[in-house]
């Protein structure tokens, strides 16, 4: 089983990317669970979202304490939270950050492996706003190899089109940030 | 038969069998986490998916008297709350279940105000435990989709004809997204049937009073009458969970037992925590510890003889209560497991544990230590405590 963290301030997408991430994992007939941390709801408070994903039932309903993956959607919470608590050294940290990855390194205490990319600047380049959960989303299928990434991308579109079918654009410019962060990830 | 696989989380499964069940009327109030069932099948009527008469009433009160009216004129009704709602519909609860009207309600577990609180524990439902409903937990947002679609059987059961409450547990299940497996609309469609109730007050071919006064001279026989009800429905569930089982694969019944038999420590519990417990008796299994759970899963009418029987040959016992009886000896599923077993020559011993009020967090690593303090006999008999508060 694989447990993953997500790390995002509120309005930033945490709690969808954990959803999108789940339902494409379904799509190619894992089991799934995805889930918030329910704390302060309100724009810019951090907060936390899980993913599980087995090739059997997952029958836990408990908190998420060491993930095999974080991913971090704002990196200017490294300096309050540690994004790496729980995760091993075998683990994988995921950064949404435009730093290159020696100073990232510098500023992490983690030994595992660490990956880049500009979420941020990409989904405000393809989406025109600054929503870095399906940049990172595609991020951590591709480094992390869970997912066939062209599944993945065909399911997350086909979500995003029921969810904005009103607004074509969105769902376009998403699709596209996504193959961006897929290309510019790259590990520290 | 095929099954549709979905991700959804308890509320979307929730909101989908009721969506499915396509009842008449449904009467609701939004509140958190109960909200997104109402929100959801709002929707439905928005888009036409339904053929239901949606009330948007003004408060939960409102929101269950619609519901009494509705289905004592004979129409299929459901509502959904949670916490502070179910406590405002409080007193209509005991008039729905005295006037004998099949309503299927949704409730989102969450504990109760005050301190004001929104995450889970059972003390809303476990608050309406005497008000003769049917009170049906749910493990999993797989279970809440499957016992709300068995509700409505249940309810309308002629020998039976009292309202069912399901439950799933605050955030945990209702805001959790999981893999379920969904049923075509028509296979619900036939499970549940036509409902065709009893005597209904628009039926002008045979008139009858609903509601009226009963004083010294027939309340007592009216709540007797119940009683005989809700022992009726312990048939009726096992044989609706039965039927559900054999139609599409998954049976149910009034408890589940998981590695119950040969097991010298066990733990019961409720809800989702339930889950959580059978990873940890695995983990327990594979290093030689006789570890197993009895989940109950119908609460009200209450399995004593099936909960006692289950409990036999445990040495050890621990109740996990998600709710309090303040004041009392333990919380509500110990009081009731310590009685049913009292007639029992055979009995574990047994102590009660009070944990995850207002939503505190259990891991496996609590539960382990249950098992492994059960195991050493460092546990009490005829103990209460209370596990992961700051004392």
């Amino acid at each position: 089983m694989v447990e993953i963290r997500w790390h995002g301030r509120g309005g930033q997408g945490a709690k969808t990317a954990a959803l999108l991430f789940a339902d494409a994992a379904l799509a190619v007939g894992k089991y799934v669970q995805a889930f918030p941390e329910y704390g302060p709801e309100r724009m810019g408070a951090p907060v936390q979202s899980f993913n599980r994903i087995d090739d059997k039932p997952i029958l836990m309903h408990c908190p998420v304490k060491s993930p095999s993956v974080v991913v971090v959607l704002d990196p200017t919470l490294m300096a309050s939270i540690n994004v790496t608590a729980g995760l091993g050294k075998e683990g994988t940290l995921i950064i949404n950050t435009g730093l290159d990855a020696a100073e990232i390194k510098k500023s992490v205490k983690f030994d595992g492996k660490i990956f880049t990319v500009d979420a941020s600047r990409i989904s405000e380049e393809t989406i025109g706003r600054k929503i870095p959960n399906t940049p990172m989303l595609a991020a951590l299928v591709k480094v992390t190899g869970m997912l066939d990434f062209d599944s993945m991308l065909e399911d997350t579109q086909k979500k995003l089109a029921k969810k904005f079918a009103h607004r074509p654009e969105v769902i376009e410019g998403n699709i596209q940030s996504m193959k961006r962060a897929a290309q510019e990830v790259k590990s520290a | 038969m095929q099954k549709i696989i979905l991700a959804k989380t308890g509320n979307e499964a929730m909101a989908l069998a009721m969506k499915q069940v396509n009842p008449d009327v449904v009467a609701a109030y939004p509140i958190t986490p109960a909200t997104e069932i109402v929100q959801i099948f709002s929707q439905y009527v928005a888009d036409g998916e339904v053929k239901t008469e949606f009330v948007a009433v003004e408060s939960e009160h409102s929101a269950m008297s619609a519901c009494i009216g509705s289905c004592a004129a004979g129409a299929r009704t459901m509502t959904g709350t949670s916490s502070q709602g179910l406590a405002l519909m409080y007193e209509m609860i005991y008039i729905a279940a005295g006037l004998r009207l099949p309503i299927v309600m949704a409730d989102v577990n969450r504990a109760l105000s005050a301190p004001i609180n929104i995450h889970c524990d059972h003390s809303d439902s476990m608050g309406c435990r005497d008000a003769g409903w049917v009170h049906i937990f749910s493990e999993n947002a797989q279970e809440a989709y499957d016992s709300m679609i068995q509700a409505v059987r249940i309810a309308e059961h002629k020998d039976v004809r009292l309202p069912v409450m399901v439950t799933t547990d605050g955030f945990i299940i209702s805001h959790g997204m999981e893999r379920i497996d969904t049923l075509p609309d028509a296979e619900v469609q036939n499970f549940i049937g036509k409902y065709d109730p009893l005597m209904h007050l628009l039926d002008v071919k045979k008139p009858f009073t609903i509601g009226a006064i009963n004083l010294t001279d027939y309340y007592f026989e009216h709540r007797r009458a119940m009683v005989d009800a809700q022992n009726n429905s312990l048939k009726v569930i096992k044989e609706v969970g039965a039927e559900f089982g054999k139609k599409f694969d998954t049976g149910y019944g009034l408890i589940e037992k998981y590695q119950l038999d040969d097991a010298e420590v066990a733990i019961v519990a409720l809800g989702s925590t339930c889950g959580t417990a059978k990873v940890v008796i695995d983990q327990l299994r594979a290093k030689g510890v006789k570890a197993g759970l009895l989940k109950i899963r119908v609460f009200r009418p209450f399995p004593t003889e099936e909960i006692a029987k289950a409990l036999e040959n445990i040495k050890t016992v621990a109740v996990l209560d998600r709710s309090d009886s303040v004041g009392g000896f333990g919380g509500p599923v110990f009081t009731e497991i310590r009685s049913a077993l009292y007639g029992s020559a055979k009995r574990p011993q047994i102590a009660g544990f009070v944990y995850g009020l207002g939503g505190r967090e259990i891991d496996m690593e609590q539960i382990e230590g249950l098992f492994m303090d059960l195991k050493a006999g460092k546990v009490k008999a005829d103990s209460v405590s209370y596990l992961g508060v700051r004392e």
